[in-house]
């Protein structure tokens, strides 16, 4: 065996090595420098972030007789994701440190990294082997992390719920992938995307509607969406960040790769239509069920269904230029989300409230907050000078590059309307918090310095990647 | 008698049916979790026979079900130890029962 492939791995070694060190400081800290550990792993994880970057001009290589693939594109994935992860960390160090998770905050920056580290394999693959088990060491530690306060009842409850639905779904995506292998006699991306086209029929569809499925379960897309809210709700917020964000731009990614990469070749016959009637029903359900919630964390679950919903519309343009929309949408995603959910922890840590009404009259106690507040419900609803604005934009015109279909163009006429539907419900927030009066609105606090660096990134993030069309162009030019 | 490939394809699809239906309809969180099992089961048992089948030469549907019953079972581990957690909270593990989240 040729051990020198292994370089090929940089990134995937790289978080190894961050994650045994954390390990290992978790491990054999004094009780005394422990409060370090949460730290520790940030600057780590910031070490990481800035050696994906050097790594981003590193040539396509492939290892393991083809079953791992690298390329500037997943490199750039990766970076994202990495961004994502170390806001992630940098948020939760003060609930990291509280009272009742502070016995065991180590595993809370292991297992987020064990996670990385699957989604990393789960891109790179290039074997569905491979990807099953990237996909599993993705989401079973999450399952681990959504029970994480013991002493809540409901994140037990929606611990239970995450863990039976990722298995239910898990089994049904091996299903199909069964069916599929036992059509084309292999399981590598390129063997199937040989074989698929003189093979299809009807056991070819059934098995491809088994992996939508599937994955539709992974990145809730309604039908497929009923654990997301209860679990976001249940979950600690700074898992619930965690999984909104990383795991679902992962898992899109994936999606794209496989969809395009596997089955690119039965594009319209097959999966063109099954993703056209669930980008419908994800944007439009996910929004009108956001309407009407309460809590602030279930209104992002719901707000995070329907923008799956438009992630998916780049995948099915089924082009280069959806594949770079998708990664700027899921770094735009990244900022607003991380920055709402931020806002949202740092207010449940110092007083526990998460409820919409809880925020009355937030914009006298604490104007920099809310500030942030408004400007991620504006990037998220997609107000133009904003980041929103441009990924949609981008996706939209990603779904309809190349085409004369009349069939997308009402596809995105759709998508633009319930953009609008959506203004709705992200402007009730801002009304709670600006124009509501409260008798007792959250009273003036100060965030912890984290938790405040945490939002000015996202803030950053939010306004610079509306003006600075650098970004985008950089992926443009990758992806081609 | 020959014993073709569709003699094992029935009953995986059918052990396969059994799993869906059971997950959808058993109360018990542990019955649930069987059902989820006999899932995967039922896949594991597609793979050996397509790789015993139709592709005797190579070794991958054998390579993915070893995978497969690792991954089932780290999975089971994960589900009982939450399980076993909403036990000590609730004292219960009746799915009827977890509905404090809804809507």
């Amino acid at each position: 065996m040729d051990y020198s492939q292994f370089l090929a791995l940089k990134q995937e070694i790289g978080l190894l090595i961050v994650f045994l060190l954390v390990f290992l400081n978790d491990t054999f800290a004094s009780p005394k420098s422990a409060k370090a550990v949460p730290a520790i792993a940030c600057i780590w994880m910031l070490a990481l972030t800035c050696f994906g970057f050097c790594q981003a001009s590193a040539p396509a290589t492939e290892a393991f007789a083809g079953m791992y693939f690298t390329s500037p594109t997943i490199v750039a994935i990766k970076n994202i994701l990495n961004v994502g992860v170390l806001i992630v960390l940098i948020q939760s160090v003060k609930w990291a440190n509280s009272e009742f998770t502070a016995v065991r905050r180590g595993e809370f920056y292991e297992l987020i990294l064990l996670t990385l580290l699957g989604m990393y394999f789960m891109i790179s693959s290039r074997h569905f082997l491979m990807f099953i088990i990237g996909l599993e060491t993705a989401s079973l530690p999450l399952c681990a992390l959504v029970a994480f306060d013991k002493n809540r009842y409901e994140s037990h409850e929606a611990a239970i719920k995450y863990v039976l639905t990722a298995v239910f779904s898990s089994a049904i995506l091996l299903m199909g992938l069964s069916f599929v292998y036992g059509l084309c006699g292999t399981l590598y991306y390129e063997g199937i995307y040989l074989a698929v086209s003189s093979n299809f029929g009807v056991m070819m569809v059934i098995g491809l509607a088994f992996l939508i499925a599937g994955f539709g379960f992974k990145l809730s897309l309604v039908p497929f969406h009923l654990w997301t809210a209860d679990v976001y709700q249940g979950a600690p917020t700074s898992v619930t960040s965690y999984l909104s964000v990383i795991s679902k731009g992962s898992a899109a990614f994936a999606f794209l790769v496989v969809l395009t990469q596997v089955f690119g070749s039965i594009y319209s016959q097959a999966w063109e239509w099954m993703l056209y009637a669930l980008i419908i029903l994800t944007i439009t359900i996910g929004n009108l069920f956001a309407m009407r919630q309460v809590n602030m964390k279930r209104f992002l679950a719901f707000s995070s269904i329907s923008q799956a919903g438009y992630i998916m519309l780049a995948v099915i343009g089924n082009n280069a230029m959806g594949v770079s929309a998708l990664m700027f949408y899921i770094l735009v995603y990244v900022f607003s989300n991380l920055a709402a959910f931020g806002v949202i922890g740092a207010i449940e840590n110092a007083t526990g409230k998460v409820d919409m009404t809880d925020y009355n009259g937030l914009y006298k106690t604490n104007p920099r907050l809310s500030f942030t507040m408004m400007l991620a419900m504006f990037s998220l609803a997609g107000i133009p000078p904003f980041a929103g604005f441009f990924s949609k934009f981008f996706v939209f015109t990603g779904a309809l590059n190349g085409t004369n279909s009349a069939a997308l163009y009402v596809l995105v006429l759709i998508a633009l309307i319930n953009t609008i539907i959506s203004l709705y419900y992200y402007l009730l927030v801002v009304k709670a918090m600006f124009i509501n009066d409260s008798e007792n609105p959250i009273a003036t606090f100060r965030s912890a310095c984290t938790e405040r660096l945490g939002m000015w990134i996202c803030v950053a993030g939010i306004i610079g990647l509306g003006i600075v069309s650098y970004v985008y162009d950089y992926l443009l030019t990758v992806v081609a | 008698m020959d014993i073709t490939l569709i003699w094992y394809l029935v009953p995986a699809l059918v052990m396969f049916c059994c799993g869906v239906y059971g997950f959808l309809t058993r109360r018990n969180m542990i019955a649930m979790l069987i059902s989820l099992e006999l899932m995967l089961n039922a896949v594991d048992i597609n793979f050996v026979v397509f790789n015993r089948y139709l592709y005797p030469g190579s070794m991958e549907g054998w390579m993915f079900t070893l995978f497969g019953i690792a991954i089932a079972a780290a999975e089971t581990a994960l589900a009982i130890a939450i399980i076993i957690n909403l036990f000590r909270v609730s004292k219960n593990i009746d799915v009827r029962d977890t509905t404090k989240m809804k809507y």
